[in-house]
């Protein structure tokens, strides 16, 4: 006899209790500790915080721990948790001019005012496997040199002066800013919700899209301006206090593409931007929202869009990664009562398909005595 | 002049006070004509009925900008209570606002005059929620629509007079328009814009 | 560390604000979405976030509240989508249809009319019956704004054309009170007539695409068609073999690797009703045969 089936509730306790002792592993190895991950899987920990839009390093590696490394799973895990917090505005903007920097690069020119500043990176690193790390590895304590107090100015602020690159938009003064949690995304976008679905949009998918306008969908000619990566602080204005109130320092990435000048009849040819920012150290996160920033604005700018990255709805509906693999996995819920649906039709489609074939091949009697 | 601690108290129970006024609220918009009670208790300032009260604390934020009436915006413990309890910004132009707060019809502006929404964001729209004075008493009407099965009754006492007939517009301004919520004490009747409403009399 | 400490029914008051007035205009609108800021949801988007979040909107403590999942109760999303209401709002849960307040469903109308106490909210992932159409919502907003429904004919006619009829078995579009076009979430289309003239209130939420949208009571519903080609629901044409019910809808259970099978009610609640009534079916695998002319 069929019965239907039951006991989903203790199959889901049971799942739960089975992820929690594989997410533990061998109980023989020590546990992994939030600081270790914060500490030890840093960039990891910049891209949740970036992707899940919350600055806090602690619940990021909480949530690294808890999604045993998938760090898709990690960012979920903080989007969820943000939705539920209060929103008391919006900070002060924050200067990246004023920033500590611990690494700046930039390409247009070989020495700006401040230097350039190698830092903490991967660049130039051989990529070999090196086996003294697996275990027991002490670096060498780092080189260190009398802290600079030269400023350093952004590169696009130096060519901005001579007029050589468009000015950057200033927000009117007590003009709100646009927050795409909080408020329903319509199209045309403007930039500021823009940028904040490419900041918070998958780092593989903008890699991706930047890539594509390289290759030549949606060329446009870029030149690393400047990345630089450091601490700023974070100002709050409360309307009640009247002024600024400082909240902390974060540590950011900043990427400021140098485009293809552009000009018109009426308007000199300058350079162009592409603009990226993100929590922690997130260089290729970055640089190629950046890339993707600038192809975005083709139409404001006048060129034509065919491509996917100049795409809006195309990029900025498909950029989030909480979203998309929500979407794709959902594949894996039942469907049988929509399937049983589309199976049904297949039949009918297929059977009418055999009648009318049969039909059209019959001997000549046969159809001579059907009709 | 009223200070913050003597202004009218919000909900005892915030989560489920606004959670039963509006299920109040849904039901009425859901079923136009229906008359429906709000339980919850407030405080409210004069001028402002209970009923509006409630649905002030669980409908309005700062989101969501309001047009008071004359009588309304006269009322320092109307806006005071209101920007205490709900934060939501007071406009003086009715286009612009989600909810206009009329307590007294007479003075009920052109209905041109609020947001209609567009055709393609028709929801961007005032709700227009009246003070009027009984939802039991009055004339009666015939309301036909979505939400209704067949026909249903309503009587109402409401001022200005010709609002049903001010009210046509919907019909051809449709899907744009402007929804309104009667609110006589702790009684709730919504006419949403899908609504046709006949006088009985005439 | 910054503990979380959750709301009654998970969602802070500031969104159930938000969502509150969305679906007051979806009401207001029958069958237009009304775009509202969804939230991040602790399950995935696509596993019923939209619906989740209407049904935490207007969830109260007098609630009874039931979940299905292709018609079943006992589907591990719903119940995990009950669970999740149960501890958050501590609502009372049934799965005895005509007992609840709220039902929250995915691809499923129960079989069990509904009555004027009741509100639906289904889980939808594609709000936009145009978007196999026209993928660009600047385009399908234009479409909706105009009452411009071209495209959609011109492809229902295009698989009467090849197949004779109409191709689409599910999410089959309906058009709401004689204005707007509206997809009905993956529901079978034998489910759709369920919708016209229902005295309970149907809500729609989709919250990766952040829209939600309505059908209030006693509206009317209508499935696109033709005059030469109406509408016809399908149903596999064999009793139920648990409770022998004739008029529900069938899921087909592979019974071997032989081409045994059966059919069963979808809808879990309404089969044993039937069954505690009385009703036995042949528990046997009906053999596979489409009568001639049967439903379409």
């Amino acid at each position: 006899m069929y019965v239907a089936v039951k006991g989903g509730e203790r199959a889901i306790e049971n799942a739960h209790r089975l992820l929690a002792d594989t997410r533990r592993g061998d109980r023989s190895v020590a546990e992994v500790s939030l600081d270790q991950i914060s500490e030890q899987l840093g960039l990891a920990v910049d891209r949740v915080m970036s992707e899940g839009s919350l600055y806090d390093r602690e619940l990021a590696a909480l949530a690294i721990k808890q999604a045993r490394g998938d760090l898709i799973e990690a960012i979920f895990l903080v989007r969820a948790f943000r939705a539920t917090l209060p929103r008391f505005g919006a900070s002060e903007p924050v200067d990246t001019g004023a920033m500590r920097v611990l690494r700046r690069v930039s390409a247009t020119f070989k020495d700006i005012p401040g230097g350039q500043i190698l830092g903490p990176t991967f660049d130039y690193t051989h990529r070999l496997l090196d086996p003294s790390l697996a275990e027991g590895f002490v670096p060498e304590v780092p080189a260190t040199a009398e802290a600079s107090t030269a400023p350093t100015p952004r590169v696009t602020d130096i060519l901005g002066r001579d007029g050589l690159i468009e000015s950057s938009p200033q927000a009117e003064d007590g003009a709100s800013v646009g927050d795409l949690t909080r408020e329903p995304l319509n199209f045309p976008a403007d930039r500021d919700l823009r940028l904040q679905n490419l900041a918070r949009g998958d780092e593989g998918f903008l890699l991706a899209m930047g890539y594509s306008t390289q290759r030549g969908y949606g060329r446009n000619h870029p030149f690393v301006g400047e990345i630089r990566f450091g601490e700023v602080e974070v100002e709050f204005s409360a309307e009640d206090v009247g002024f600024a109130v400082p909240l902390g320092s974060i540590e950011l990435t900043e990427c400021q593409m140098v485009n293809q000048f552009k000009g018109s009849a009426t308007e000199a040819p300058c350079f162009t931007r592409g603009y990226g920012l993100a929590f922690g150290q997130s260089e290729r996160k970055t640089m190629s929202m950046a890339l993707v920033d600038r192809a975005l604005r083709a139409r404001e700018l006048g060129e034509e869009a065919l491509a996917p990255a100049q795409d809006e709805e195309f990029v900025m509906s498909h950029s989030d990664n909480v979203q998309a693999t929500g979407f794709v996995e959902h594949l894996k819920l039942p469907h049988y009562v929509d399937f049983q649906s589309e199976l049904g039709l297949l039949r009918k489609l297929r059977q009418e398909f055999a009648e009318a074939f049969a039909e059209a091949n019959a001997p000549d009697t046969m159809k001579e005595a059907a009709e | 002049m009223t200070t913050i601690a003597e202004l009218p108290p919000g909900f005892v129970d915030k989560v489920l006070s606004a959670q039963s006024t509006f299920r109040s609220v849904m039901d009425a918009m859901a079923r136009p004509g229906s008359v429906q009670r709000i339980v919850p208790m407030a405080g409210a300032p004069a001028t402002m009925m209970r009923g509006t009260a409630a649905i002030a604390l669980t409908l309005f934020d700062h989101d969501t900008p309001l047009w008071l009436d004359a009588r309304m915006s006269e009322s320092s413990d109307v806006t005071k209570w209101l920007k205490f309890h709900t934060g939501a910004p007071v406009v003086q132009d009715s286009s612009i606002a989600s909810f206009a707060l009329i307590s007294d019809g007479a003075t009920l502006p052109s209905l041109e005059r609020f947001a209609l929404g567009t055709n393609e964001y028709p929801d961007r729209s005032t709700t227009v929620i009246l003070q009027v004075d009984g939802l039991d008493t009055g004339r009666s009407f015939e309301l036909r629509g979505p939400g209704i099965d067949g026909v249903t009754m309503l009587q109402a006492s409401i001022r200005p007079f010709d609002l049903f007939e001010r009210l046509r517009m919907n019909e051809t301004l449709f899907p744009r328009g402007i929804d309104l919520v009667l609110v006589a004490d702790d009684a709730v009747v919504a006419i949403p814009r899908t609504t046709r409403v006949e006088s009985k009399e005439s | 560390m910054n503990a979380p400490a959750y709301n009654f029914a998970y969602l802070d008051e500031q969104t159930k604000r938000m969502i509150r007035r969305a679906i007051l205009k979806a009401i207001a609108i029958p069958g237009y979405q009304v775009p509202f800021a969804s939230r991040e949801m602790p399950m995935p988007y696509g596993w019923g976030t939209g619906g989740v979040q209407v049904t935490a909107a207007i969830l109260g403590p007098q609630d009874v509240l039931k979940v299905i999942d292709q018609g079943s109760d006992d589907t591990t999303n719903a119940i995990s989508i009950r669970k999740f209401f149960a501890k958050t709002a501590g609502v009372a849960t049934t799965t005895a249809t005509e007992e609840a307040t709220v039902i929250q469903t995915r691809h499923r109308i129960p079989e069990t009319a509904l009555h004027a106490n009741q509100v639906l909210v289904y889980q939808v992932p594609i709000p936009e019956p145009l978007r196999f159409l026209e993928p660009r919502e600047t385009e399908t907003r234009r479409m909706h704004a105009l009452a411009e429904y071209g495209l959609m004919h011109v492809k229902l006619y295009e698989d009467i054309a090849r197949f004779g009829h109409i191709a689409t078995a599910y999410a089959y579009p309906v058009k709401v009170n004689a204005r707007y076009v509206m997809d009905p979430s993956p529901t079978p289309k034998f489910d759709n007539p369920k919708m016209d003239h229902s005295p309970a209130l149907q809500l729609f939420g989709a919250g990766r695409e952040k829209r939600i949208y309505a059908i209030p009571p006693y509206t009317k519903v209508v499935s696109l068609d033709f005059e030469d080609h109406p509408f016809e629901p399908y149903r596999f044409n064999a009793p139920c073999a648990l409770c022998a019910a004739e008029n529900s809808y069938l899921d087909e259970i592979v019974t071997d690797d032989k081409g045994g099978r059966m059919f069963v009610c979808s809808d879990t609640d309404y089969c044993e009703g039937r069954q505690a009534a009385g009703h036995h079916g042949s528990l046997s695998a009906a053999p596979y045969k489409e009568k001639a002319g049967s439903h379409g």
